[in-house]
C-alpha cells in the first residue's frame, strides 16, 4: 500500500496526534501511542487513515485512539479506541470486530519450566487432543436443545454451572464472564446455529494454547498479588473467542447498521464504520447480541480452561490441588462497553469501543476483584508464537487518557501470502524448536502464517504503552509448548 | 465435473483477498466464491455429493456479494459443507439464486489450510461491466 499521505504531530516520544483539520468531518483529533521507530511501518500501511475516519463518528469524545500494536483492520483499525457519548453517539460493530470477545486468559502454575521439561512432548500432545482446534472443529461440550441461550446469556457461569472450572474463576473474568443485558433473542437463529456446535473449541487463524514459562519480573509486588512469584513459573494462555457465532452476529448486525444510516442521516467515509446511535433500536439491539456473543466467548473459554486443568494434571501426573493451575485474569480485546469517564471535569457515560485493545482498570476500580483492588488490573498481551507474552497491570493514566485501554498483542506486519513465501510450514516447526517452542498444529499452512516474522515486535509494542504511562509491565514469560488452531 | 473459474489472490496484512472475474457478472460471482473456498481447501479434494439451492436478497450489488460469500460460510459452519462448484442461475441487483455442489468435510481427506470467517466490505468492488470481484476476507 502506499504511504498514508497526512502528518503525525508529535507530542512526545509515545504520542504523535492526527489534527482534526487532516480531513473535513474529523469531529476530533486522532492520536496514535507509537514509538518513532515503529512510524514508518505504521504510515505504511494506511492504518492512520482508518484513525481519522473512525473521528467522524457522531459523539465522538476525546481522541479517536489507537495503540502501538495498530494495523489495519475493517473500518476501524486493530488496536482502535474510540468512545462515544451514549447520549447522541453511535455505536459501530466495526469499533468490535468480527471475533466478538477474542480474548486471552492465563492460569499460574506451582510448577517450574525444569518440572515440566521432560514431558513437553506428552503436554503437546495431551493439550491438542483435549482442546478440539483447526476448521469446521467441533464435539467438545454437547449441549442441549436451546441450552445455547443459557450460554449466550450466562457465559462462563453457564460454564461452572456445568462442571466447567471452579466458582472462583468468575472473580477473575472481565464482567465476571457474564455480561448483563445480554438477550440471547437479539442472537440470530443462524449465529446459534454456528455456535451450538463450537462451545469448547480453539478454532484457527491466531488462536492458540500456550505454556509459558516466567523469565523476568519486572514489579515482584504486583506479581506476587497475580499469584506470579518465580522466575520459571509455568504459566498457560488460552486464546480464542466467540468462533462462528460472533461473526455471524457481526455480520447480522453490520447489515442492520448499514440500512440504518441512510434513516438516522450518517454519513461515513467507509461503509464499514456502520453505525446506529446507541439508544436507537438497531443499536440496542446490537449491544445485546453483542453481550452475548461476549458471554459466549467466556463460555468457551472457560470450557477450554477446564480441559486444560484436567491435561496438564493427567500428563503431569498430580492433583489439580498440586498444580495450582489458578485463573490469574481473563480480558476481552474485541468489545464495546458502557462506562464513566471524567470527559473535561464532567462525568460522561460512554460508549467505549475496543477493538484490538485491552481494557486496562487502575489499583480501586470498582469493577475489580477485591483481590487486585490494590494491584490493579491484570493486562495480558500475547506475542507471537516464537518469542514473548507480557503481563502488565493497568493505571490511572489510561483512565485519563485512553478510557481505560491499552494494547492487545503483537500487530500483524507481514501479509499471510508473504508470509507463507517467507517460510513454509516445516521451516517454521524447525525454527520453533530451535528456539526451545514444542508446536502442534492442525495444519502446518496455517503454521506459516503465524511465524513471527509475520508479527510486529511485541517488546515495542509494550514499551511504547509502557513508556507513555498508560500500562506498567509485571511479568514476561516465554513460550515452551504452543498448540495452535 | 471440472469447472475452472478464474481467480487469484491479493496480499492484505491481516487477511486475504481476491480478484475473480466470469464471462459474466453470474460467472464473477461464482468465480469469487470458488476463490474463497480455495483459500479454506484444495479445490481438486473436493467432490460432489451434496448440493445446496442458495437464495439472497441484498439492496444492491455489494451487498448482495457479501451475503452470499457469507451464506456459503454459514454452511461450512452449521453443516460442515464444502462446496467447489456454483450454478449461479439467477442474478440481478437485488437478489441471486445459485444451486451449489460439494461434500461434508472430511478431516482425512481435505486439510483446511484457513478458515475464512467472514467477507467483508473493505476495498469490495462489483464491477458490472467488466464482471470483475475484488473482496477482502477475514481469516
Amino acid at each position: 500500500m502506499p504511504r498514508w499521505p497526512g502528518n503525525l504531530e508529535k507530542i512526545d516520544d509515545y504520542r504523535w496526534r492526527i489534527p482534526r483539520d487532516y480531513k473535513e468531518g474529523m469531529r476530533k483529533p486522532g492520536l496514535i501511542y507509537a514509538s518513532a521507530d515503529m512510524l514508518p511501518q505504521i504510515l505504511s500501511d494506511q492504518a492512520p487513515e482508518q484513525v481519522a475516519n473512525v473521528a467522524f463518528l457522531p459523539g465522538i469524545v476525546g481522541y479517536s485512539l489507537a495503540m502501538p500494536d495498530i494495523h489495519w483492520g475493517y473500518g476501524f483499525p486493530i488496536g482502535g479506541v474510540a468512545a462515544m457519548r451514549v447520549n447522541d453517539g453511535v455505536v459501530s460493530p466495526g469499533g468490535v470486530g468480527f471475533d466478538i470477545n477474542c480474548g486471552v486468559r492465563v492460569l499460574s502454575t506451582e510448577l517450574t519450566k525444569n518440572d515440566i521439561l521432560p514431558k513437553v512432548k506428552e503436554l503437546a500432545d495431551g493439550f491438542f487432543n483435549a482442546v478440539p482446534s483447526g476448521v469446521g472443529s467441533k464435539g467438545a461440550v454437547k449441549l442441549g436443545s436451546r441450552e445455547i441461550d443459557d450460554v449466550l446469556a450466562k457465559g462462563s457461569r453457564w460454564a461452572v454451572e456445568r462442571g466447567f472450572g471452579r466458582p472462583e474463576d468468575l472473580d477473575t473474568t472481565e464482567e465476571n464472564g457474564e455480561m448483563k443485558d445480554a438477550d440471547p433473542l437479539r442472537v440470530s437463529s443462524r449465529a446459534r446455529e454456528r455456535g451450538t456446535p463450537q462451545v469448547g473449541t480453539l478454532g484457527s487463524g491466531n488462536h492458540f494454547l500456550e505454556i509459558a514459562a516466567v523469565d523476568e519480573i519486572y514489579e515482584p509486588d504486583t506479581a506476587r498479588a497475580f499469584g506470579i512469584h518465580d522466575i520459571g513459573q509455568v504459566m498457560i494462555y488460552i486464546h480464542c473467542g466467540s468462533r462462528g457465532l460472533g461473526h455471524q452476529v457481526a455480520d447480522d448486525y453490520i447489515r442492520d447498521m448499514v440500512r440504518a444510516m441512510q434513516k438516522y442521516g450518517i454519513s461515513l467515509p467507509d461503509k464499514q464504520l456502520a453505525c446506529a446511535p446507541v439508544f436507537s433500536p438497531e443499536g440496542r439491539h446490537y449491544l445485546a447480541a453483542m453481550r452475548s456473543a461476549a458471554n459466549y466467548a467466556w463460555a468457551n473459554r472457560q470450557c477450554i480452561t477446564h480441559a486444560v486443568r484436567q491435561a496438564f494434571c493427567r500428563v503431569m501426573g498430580i492433583t489439580e490441588r498440586d498444580a495450582g493451575l489458578a485463573l490469574v485474569y481473563d480480558v476481552a480485546h474485541n468489545i464495546a462497553k458502557i462506562e464513566d469517564y471524567v470527559v473535561e471535569g464532567k462525568t460522561e457515560t460512554l460508549c467505549v469501543h475496543r477493538k484490538g485493545a485491552t481494557r486496562a482498570f487502575p489499583a480501586g476500580h470498582p469493577e475489580l476483584p477485591a483481590k487486585y483492588a490494590s494491584a490493579g488490573q491484570p493486562i495480558l498481551i500475547p506475542g507471537d508464537m516464537g518469542t514473548m507474552s507480557y503481563i502488565l497491570v493497568g493505571t490511572e493514566m489510561a483512565m485519563q487518557e485512553t478510557f481505560g485501554s491499552t494494547c492487545h498483542g503483537a500487530g500483524r506486519r507481514q501479509s499471510r501470502t508473504a508470509a507463507k513465501k517467507a517460510m513454509s510450514g516445516h521451516e517454521v516447526l524447525a525454527d520453533m524448536e530451535r528456539r526451545g517452542v514444542t508446536v502442534r498444529t492442525g495444519s502446518l499452512r496455517a503454521l506459516a502464517e503465524e511465524a513471527p516474522g509475520a508479527y510486529k515486535d511485541v517488546e515495542t509494542v509494550v514499551d511504547v504503552v509502557h513508556g507513555a504511562g498508560i500500562s506498567r509491565k509485571v511479568a514476561r514469560t516465554r513460550p515452551v509448548v504452543v498448540i495452535k488452531g | 465435473m471440472r469447472v475452472d473459474y478464474k481467480y487469484e489472490y491479493i496480499e492484505h496484512t491481516a487477511d486475504i483477498g481476491l480478484k475473480a472475474s466470469g464471462n459474466t457478472l453470474a460467472g464473477a460471482y461464482a468465480a469469487t466464491a470458488a476463490g474463497m473456498f480455495s483459500i479454506m481447501i484444495e479445490p481438486e479434494t473436493v467432490k460432489e455429493t451434496e448440493e445446496r439451492r442458495i437464495c439472497v436478497h441484498a439492496d444492491d450489488p455489494e451487498s448482495l456479494l457479501f451475503e452470499w460469500l457469507n451464506e456459503l460460510l454459514y454452511y461450512v459452519d452449521a453443516q460442515s459443507l464444502i462446496f467447489s462448484r456454483f450454478d449461479v442461475t439467477e442474478l440481478s441487483d437485488t437478489d441471486l439464486v445459485a444451486v451449489c455442489h460439494g461434500e461434508v468435510y472430511d478431516p482425512g481427506r481435505h486439510e483446511m489450510k484457513n478458515l475464512v470467517k467472514s467477507a467483508t466490505y473493505h476495498l469490495m468492488e462489483v464491477d458490472r461491466k467488466e464482471n470483475r470481484i475484488q473482496v477482502i476476507f477475514d481469516v
